[in-house]
């Protein structure tokens, strides 16, 4: 068990907060820095989709974990990313300048989106953002002219002012490089005094308010930064696939999205990026286990689906925290070795609260 | 002519609507949660049919009167079993699982060799039937539809004005802690919400049947409900078959007067609308938290 001294008012807000932190993390970095060297293309590029999926996971987790406001079409602002990024891409924009805009365009369309956000909540939010999803979808599917329609559009290799990143190394490095500038100003940001706030939110709203938190300003703010964050996971995966068509931002895009934050933890940023673990890595397991089990089970076209199913059943019900409360509940159990009580988890019991009273 | 035909074919598709969302609303009056998985309740539902008639061979009316049943049942021990321990976390959480077990039922019925993936046709007896009134063409089965929800909705509302179980339900919607208070067995009547809108939903999904064919996938429709529920007032009854009714007709003119790509989402268009000018819906109720 470590206890940590406190001597200055600056260690309550240091990122890392001792030394094991900056060993572990280090090591992480140290490890995904080498990490085309250690590994197998193939299995290279599954790691690029962890990356670029953790960082669309920080945008909803942003939202839905830390500002409370959840999100059912986030799939739409990956889209808008994608999209804007493969159309300035063909017309010959460089690549940050392209990503810009993608992060751009996205902010301004989730800043769109969040105006009903202002006068609705819960479940009213979700259906206004899973209506908004429905509506890009089909917006990318007719608008011909400039998204290629249900036929798809091909991106060309990222340029960087006549640099080509054309090999999946060099692709990797990008997204590492733009995954741990995503994280940090997560992390910087919850600790300043938006992030403060977005959490202030969530708990809630009427002690919020009363604190003198501007409700309307810091969910537009928190709903723009999510949506910008799922505009740059898009354009990396755009440029991932070299191609994208309409129906890979659908309702169950938005669906994965939320599944992987459930999973990996609502409310702590290691939650987006073991929920992305978890999403990359699911098929490939179901892949691998198919071919143990009898045909008529592990042939069967909805295996996959029962799985996700079931392995989100069991979280909710089980591990509300998700992968990430699982590792401190290990961690703990370590730490205090012989020490751990079976209740120091337990969920606590609450009454059923309204939220028809506002 | 044409557009009372127009008309007539949506308030048919609105009422398929309106009872998927009446059992988002039976399920959020009595227990404030939104379950996700009503439109593959519903088509559970017809799968029951559909097993009821083509492999025991019951007559029609056996297999829907057993599907439904079956329905009820399935729908009170999802809620003892799943709903239950997770009653008062917060609303994400039940969204999620309500979700996840869409997505089991989907894949369940996907893995039936031979059935889950093809798609089939419910053999009722009222099969591409068609009246010709007064210069209009009316489809059977769009008739029936039109029927049974107007049956239903009376059925529906005579239990909550009339019965001791409406009115028990109605008092645990409006104040769960009060009514258990008053010796209402709150966590029963849960249980009955969830069977009874489990059976709602199987009626539906017997009824749309005959127009789109049963299979896996056909409870995306149930995502259309959800404005239908939002544009009636989500905690409202007759709030959700008016929000149905006029999601379908909307959809249903917007599909032949409007360009292509507007029929699919004009139920959205609508619900954004309503959430922009109305958030309460038509018929919903405004109450605010004294703190």
């Amino acid at each position: 068990m470590r206890f940590i001294f406190k001597t200055d008012y600056g260690q309550d807000i240091r990122l890392a907060k001792h030394g094991g932190h900056l060993f572990w993390y280090g090591a992480l970095m140290l490890v995904l820095l080498l990490a085309p060297w250690l590994v197998q293309e193939y299995w290279l590029a599954q790691l690029t989709f962890v990356l670029i999926y953790a960082i669309a996971g920080l945008g909803l987790m942003l939202l839905a974990g830390f500002t409370g406001l959840f999100s059912l079409g986030h799939a739409a602002f990956l889209g808008v990313g994608a999209y804007t990024q493969a159309v300035l891409t063909n017309m010959g924009l460089p690549f940050p300048l392209a990503l810009g805009c993608a992060a751009g365009l996205s902010a301004a369309v989730g800043l769109v989106v969040g105006l009903p956000a202002l006068r609705v909540k819960g479940i009213y939010l979700g259906i206004a953002t899973l209506s908004f999803g429905f509506i890009v979808e089909e917006v990318l599917a007719r608008w011909e002219s400039v998204t290629g329609g249900n036929a798809g559009i091909h991106i060309k290799k990222p340029d960087m002012f006549g640099w080509a990143l054309d090999s999946g190394e060099a692709f990797y490095f990008l997204c590492l490089l733009i995954t741990v500038l995503a994280t940090l100003g997560i992390l910087n940001l919850l600790r300043s005094p938006t992030g403060r706030a977005f959490v202030a939110i969530r708990d809630s709203e009427i002690s919020a308010q009363s604190m003198g938190i501007h409700l309307a300003y810091y969910k537009t703010l928190s709903f723009a930064l999510s949506a910008a964050l799922a505009g740059i996971a898009g354009a990396l995966y755009a440029h991932q696939l070299q191609f994208i068509s309409p129906d890979q931002f659908n309702i169950l895009q938005s669906i994965d999205l939320l599944l992987m934050i459930v999973i990996g933890g609502v409310g702590s940023v290691h939650g987006a990026f073991l929920g992305a673990i978890f999403l990359i890595t699911m098929p490939q397991a179901i892949a691998m286990v198919k071919d143990y089990l009898p045909p008529t089970i592990g042939q069967a076209p909805g295996l996959q689906g029962l799985v996700y199913g079931v392995v989100l059943v069991a979280f909710v019900l089980f591990e509300p925290l998700g992968l990430y409360g699982r590792w401190l509940k290990v961690r703990t159990y370590l730490q205090m070795f012989p020490f751990y009580r079976k209740g120091m988890f337990k969920r606590q019991k609450s009454f059923q609260k309204s939220e028809r009273l506002k | 002519m044409q557009l009372l035909q127009l008309v007539i074919s949506g308030i048919a598709q609105g009422c398929i609507y309106g009872l998927i969302a009446l059992g988002f609303v039976l399920i959020y009056k009595a227990t404030e949660t939104v379950s996700f998985a009503q439109g593959e309740l519903m088509m559970l539902g017809a799968f029951g049919g559909l097993a009821g008639m083509s492999l025991l061979g019951f007559p029609y009316w056996l297999s829907v009167l057993g599907s439904i049943a079956a329905m009820a049942l399935f729908g009170m021990v999802l809620e003892r079993v799943v709903i239950r321990p997770i009653l008062g976390q917060p609303a994400f959480s039940i969204v999620m699982l309500t979700i996840g077990i869409g997505y089991v039922a989907r894949g369940l019925i996907t893995m039936i060799p031979n059935i889950g993936t093809e798609t089939h046709m419910l053999p009722v007896p009222y099969k591409d039937e068609i009246w010709h009134l007064a210069g209009l063409v009316l489809n059977v089965e769009q008739m029936v539809v039109i029927g049974v929800t107007g049956v239903l909705c009376v059925l529906l509302y005579t239990l909550f004005r009339y019965s001791k179980l409406g009115i028990a339900m109605q008092a645990a919607s409006q104040n769960q802690l009060a009514a258990y208070y008053m010796g209402i067995p709150v966590k029963r009547l849960n249980g009955i919400a969830w069977g009874l809108a489990a059976a709602v939903a199987a009626i539906a999904g017997l009824l749309l049947a005959p127009i789109t064919f049963v299979h896996a996938n056909m409870g995306f429709i149930g995502l259309k409900a959800f404005p239908a529920a939002v544009v009636g007032g989500f905690g409202s009854l007759p709030g959700a078959i008016v929000g149905g009714l006029i999601i379908g007709i909307v959809e249903s003119l917007s599909g032949f007067y409007l360009p292509d790509g507007f029929k699919d989402t004009a139920a959205y268009i609508v619900v954004l609308i309503m959430l922009v000018v109305k958030p309460n819906g038509l018929f919903g109720e405004k109450l605010s938290k004294k703190v």
